[in-house]
């Protein structure tokens, strides 16, 4: 782990290979005693969590038929906010990490589950599940990491186009969703050359999120605005009946956007969180890996509400190490790991919402600007990859 | 009516967009789960105890459904323990009830982990799901003129389904039946009474004092057995027994047998891994991923992260057994189940596997 030994201070310092293979044993016993407890009641804690969010999307879209009414617009808005919030996150997230395979329902696997962003949920599957969680915090890598436009670490370059990474970032955060299937996409590389921009897999996904993307803003910019028109027309203002409908969707997916923008933010960007350099993780052992997901994420604390309606993000560390268990355990897993971190001394990182989203937004501002300090040498050059394969499946 | 059809389809599409990213049954689910046209469930309507061992559940399927001739059986796919397992039960109730209703019984058998979970755990109002009837262990049309059914334990299950549909039919019916004991019979009673009223006549044979029933004492208690139409269903070695007995006699094309496989799946070390598809099979020894091992043996294998964590090595198992290298827990999936997506890049063969790539 090298880019941490460069640092002023080294994290694992304190801590020999021997240690490290004992933390991976460890934590594989945390892992094998809640694989052996996953069952029904996780089983029927997801049915519920989907039996809730549709009742609640069915009652909110309901009451949106009025939107004409601003009580029916401000009750409307706020329901379809929290069943997208609960649909992408702990629903939508969680299914797509594979979490109730275990389950052998088709309706609730990873591989056919369809969510209700923009990014179509196996591209999603590639860069989240695949490079985000494989590859955590290691620059270059990582595109969760500052999301290809974002400095995010004292030791990366500094050009005069990170002056400007506030505002992208906060226009990220509207369009969160945007941005994740841009990123899936690996837009920014992949347009740049001809070579590439007519690459059959390349356009083969971009396809494949233009469809996504005209069926969702079909559905909530066109057909459910259309809808609450007979009842404008009952009370004299269709017009009025469809804008309020569509600024209510916009509204729910901004206040979801938002929403999820932060928490993931509050991830892997507040102080405390180690980055990594890619040469760090040639030959990474079982150990190693798990002790760059401790490193490399941070917690939000709490209360259960707080944990649905994250989707259980807020046990970010306890993901990280666990990525296909039901997130619903991570609260009761999390007293254990914060053990360990503890027992090996760690730095656990973990704090309110409030807290933790200020500290990452003051880190991209801080980076924004170039830094005091000389940087230390580091490897920031994005690795070479070969062209992405020429199929892709539908 | 091209123009109406147009309309209607688009309508659909339309009511389809509102519900995007998922399709509208799926709303419908979290009030009406029987009614989706895409999966076919059924609601436990009563549970109605026969044995200490067996009992008989009612079950309302859901659209889409069709009627079971008797004898055959369903798929029913159980939630235990969160798992969705999938098993055989023959239909017990006659065919064409009014209301739709049909029944199974189940009989718990040592180690069962379905039959036993149903045995202590259905309810009214529980949803299972569900699969057609299928099997042609069923009577002809033109019923037989002499019938022999010879069964044992839960084999009495299918034939109780026939007889209750066409006892009637059938002029001259003989029932050989062994259980444990007299109480052990499922549906002794109602057997009882068919025989009584001269609708069957039922030869019981208890084993746990008598013994097991052999071919040769067949011959005895039924001395025209080859003239008669066979049904049987039992345990493999009883039903072996009987089709060597009847082969001998030239008679084979008068029985009829009913096997319900054991499903026991025992999890040793590596095993044969077979690419139905692609038709390549390899010898996957201990400890060596099912990733791993296909890739070596020439079998394009999808993959990507290779620990566990991304969910794109998944391929389906039709019929096996692998262990996960990580935390050693076993997944099995037997004959019946639906076909199980396991995880190549950490399960390792325990057990001879088929994989549908
Ligand atoms: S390759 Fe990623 S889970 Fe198997």
């Amino acid at each position: 782990m090298t880019t941490l030994q460069r640092k002023d201070v080294n994290p694992i310092a304190h801590l020999t290979p021997e240690d490290i293979e004992a933390i991976g044993r460890e934590l594989d016993a945390i892992r094998d005693e809640f694989i052996a407890k996953r069952g029904e009641k996780d089983a029927t804690y997801i049915r519920n969590m989907i039996k809730v969010q549709r009742r609640l999307e069915v009652g909110s879209r309901a009451v949106l038929l009025f939107s004409l009414f601003p009580p029916a617009w401000i009750i409307g808005t706020l329901g379809l906010s929290i069943s997208k919030i609960l649909e992408n996150m702990e629903i939508g997230h969680n299914i797509l990490h594979g979490q109730y395979d275990f389950m052998r329902d088709p309706k609730i696997h990873s591989t056919t589950w369809e969510w209700d962003s923009a990014s179509p949920a196996e591209q999603w599957k590639h860069s989240h599940n695949e490079l985000h969680h494989k590859y955590t915090n290691v620059i270059g890598r990582d595109n969760d990491l500052g999301y290809g436009i974002m400095r995010v670490d004292e030791q990366q370059k500094w050009v005069p186009a990170h002056l400007g990474q506030p505002l992208y970032n906060f226009i990220n955060a509207i369009f969160f969703e945007y941005g994740i299937a841009a990123y899936d996409l690996e837009l920014g590389r992949n347009l740049k050359t001809k070579k590439r921009r007519s690459n059959p897999a390349f356009r083969a996904a971009l396809r494949q999120v233009g469809r996504k993307i005209r069926k969702q803003a079909a559905k909530d910019y066109l057909v459910h605005p259309l809808l609450s028109v007979p009842v404008g027309l009952a009370f004299g203002n269709p017009l009025g009946a469809f804008l309020g409908t569509l600024s209510a969707n916009a509204v729910a997916s901004v206040v979801r956007n938002l929403w999820s923008h932060s928490v993931i933010m509050c991830g892997h960007f507040p102080k405390g969180v180690e980055t990594f350099e890619r040469t760090s993780i040639t030959g990474e052992t079982r150990g190693e890996w798990y002790l760059r997901q401790m490193l490399g994420s941070a917690n939000i604390s709490g209360s259960k509400l707080m944990h649905i309606m994250t989707g259980n993000l807020s046990h970010q560390i306890e993901h990280h190490l666990f990525p296909d268990l039901p997130a619903s355990r991570y609260a009761e897993i999390a007293p254990r790991v914060r053990e360990l971190f503890e027992k090996y001394d760690l730095n656990y990182v973990s704090g309110p919402l409030v807290v933790q989203v200020a500290s990452a937004w003051s880190k991209v501002f801080r980076l924004a600007l170039p830094n005091r300090k000389p940087a230390n040498d580091i490897d920031h050059s994005i690795p070479p990859r070969p062209a992405p394969a020429e199929t892709v499946a539908a | 009516m091209p123009v109406t059809q147009t309309l209607r389809n688009g309508a659909w599409r339309v009511v389809e967009l509102l519900t995007t990213p998922v399709v509208p049954a799926d709303y419908l689910d979290v009030i009406a789960p029987l009614r989706n046209p895409d999966v076919l469930r059924a609601r436990i309507e009563a549970v109605r105890p026969e044995t200490a061992k067996s009992v008989t559940l009612e079950l309302r399927p859901g659209r889409n459904w069709q009627p079971h001739q008797p004898g055959q059986y369903v798929r029913l796919g159980v939630d235990v323990d969160g798992v969705r397992l999938w098993r055989a039960y023959s239909v017990s109730s006659a065919a064409g009830r009014p209301g739709g209703t049909f029944t199974v019984t189940v009989n718990a058998v040592a180690d069962g982990v379905v039959s036993s979970y149903l045995l202590n755990h259905a309810r009214r109002g529980m949803i299972l799901t569900l699969d057609l009837p299928t099997g042609d262990f069923v009577l002809p049309a033109r019923r037989p003129g002499k019938a022999l059914f010879v069964t044992a334990g839960s084999g009495i299950t299918p034939v109780m389904g026939m007889l209750r549909t066409a006892a009637h039919e059938l002029p001259d019916a003989v029932v050989v039946h062994s259980a444990r004991t007299e109480e052990d019979v499922v549906f002794g009673s109602e057997l009882r009474d068919l025989h009584r009223q001269g609708k069957i006549r039922l030869i019981e044979r208890h084993t746990g004092a008598d013994g097991r029933l052999k071919p040769a004492d067949l011959s005895e208690l039924v001395p025209d057995l080859f003239e008669r139409e066979t049904w049987a269903c039992g345990p493999g070695e009883m039903l072996d027994a009987l089709t060597e007995h009847w082969a001998d006699a030239g008679a084979e094309d008068r029985l009829h047998v009913e096997r319900f496989r054991p499903t026991v799946l025992v999890a040793g070390d590596g095993g044969t891994v077979a690419f139905e598809r692609s038709g390549i099979s390899t010898e996957a020894p201990a400890g060596v991923t099912v990733l791993d091992a296909g890739e070596a043996a020439g079998q394009l294998m999808p993959s990507g992260c290779r620990m566990g964590i991304c969910f794109k090595c998944v391929l389906p198992m039709r019929e096996g057994i692998v262990r996960d290298v990580r935390d050693g827990s076993v997944t099995t999936v037997t004959e019946l189940d639906e076909p199980v997506l396991i995880q190549t890049c950490i399960s390792a063969a325990a057990g001879p596997c088929r994989l549908d790539a």
